[in-house]
């Protein structure tokens, strides 16, 4: 039999966490994704950079702290992390803001990585 | 009255087609869901965790306290339920790939390591658990 082909999956963060449910949700299809073998990459664009941001204290609207979760994905062997470059830049935001280990890249690595992909799901 | 508290602390919880929705210990009462996760995660102690293991039919020992703390660990760093992989490398990373396999886990904590240690250290059930 043969073994079915893996499949290229991209997770796509543009929006600010804690407002919605979209992060949480996102985090949540990520974490169960991994339970199947794919080729997962996550990508953090638009207000989705704020997800990665040090210093949340969402204790206080009684939510869970998205960095917490965030920082579990080596351990679901989710190692592609992503953020972009121009978004961090339009927010004012630098490399030293964010919490977690991630690769910063530029626009035109933003559409390679886009076209790459089997499916894209965007949160 | 203790001696009597003491008493029920020893009946098994629940039998066939009765599964109960709390937990008395030493009188107070802890809520549950209907699989047996208590809902409220400050409720939880060491005899919680027998309490649990009863109901799953498991004796804890050593070996089951040190996984159980962990993820008790594993919940404060990461605001979630370990699945099952999860679970596996947050145990090889800190007690070593002796104790950090699914088959030790899986004779600790049969038939689903994930779930059952999870209920037993007080934590909701895993989400992600397919």
């Amino acid at each position: 039999m043969n073994k079915p082909k893996t499949k290229k999956l991209l997770f796509l963060f543009r929006h600010a966490p804690y407002g919605s449910a979209l992060a949480k949700e996102g985090i949540d299809a990520v974490l169960a994704a991994s339970a199947y073998d794919q080729d997962l990459s996550v990508l953090f664009m638009d207000d989705g950079v704020f997800q990665l941001l040090k210093h949340q204290k969402p204790d206080d609207i009684e939510e869970k702290n998205i960095i917490n979760i965030l920082s579990a994905f080596t351990l679901y062997d989710i190692q592609s992390l992503f953020v972009c470059q121009e978004s961090l830049a339009e927010r004012g935001l630098r490399n030293t803001d964010i919490a977690i280990g991630i690769n910063i890249v530029a626009h035109n690595t933003v559409s390679q990585l886009l076209s790459q992909q089997d499916h894209i799901l965007s949160f | 009255m203790s001696n009597l508290l003491n008493f029920q602390q020893n009946i098994p919880p629940y039998k066939a087609g009765t599964k109960s929705m709390s937990l008395t210990i030493d009188g107070k009462i802890i809520a549950t869901d209907k699989e047996g996760y208590i809902k409220s995660l400050e409720e939880w102690s060491e005899k919680v965790a027998e309490m649990i293991a009863i109901e799953e039919k498991i004796k804890l020992t050593s070996s089951h306290w040190e996984v159980v703390l962990l993820l008790r660990q594993f919940y404060q760093e990461f605001e979630l339920s370990p699945t099952m992989r999860s679970l596996v490398k947050y145990i090889a990373n800190n007690l070593g790939k002796d104790k950090g396999n699914s088959i030790y886990l899986l004779k600790l904590f049969p038939p689903n390591p994930a779930k059952i240690a999870s209920k037993i250290a007080g934590l909701p059930r895993p989400k992600n658990c397919l």
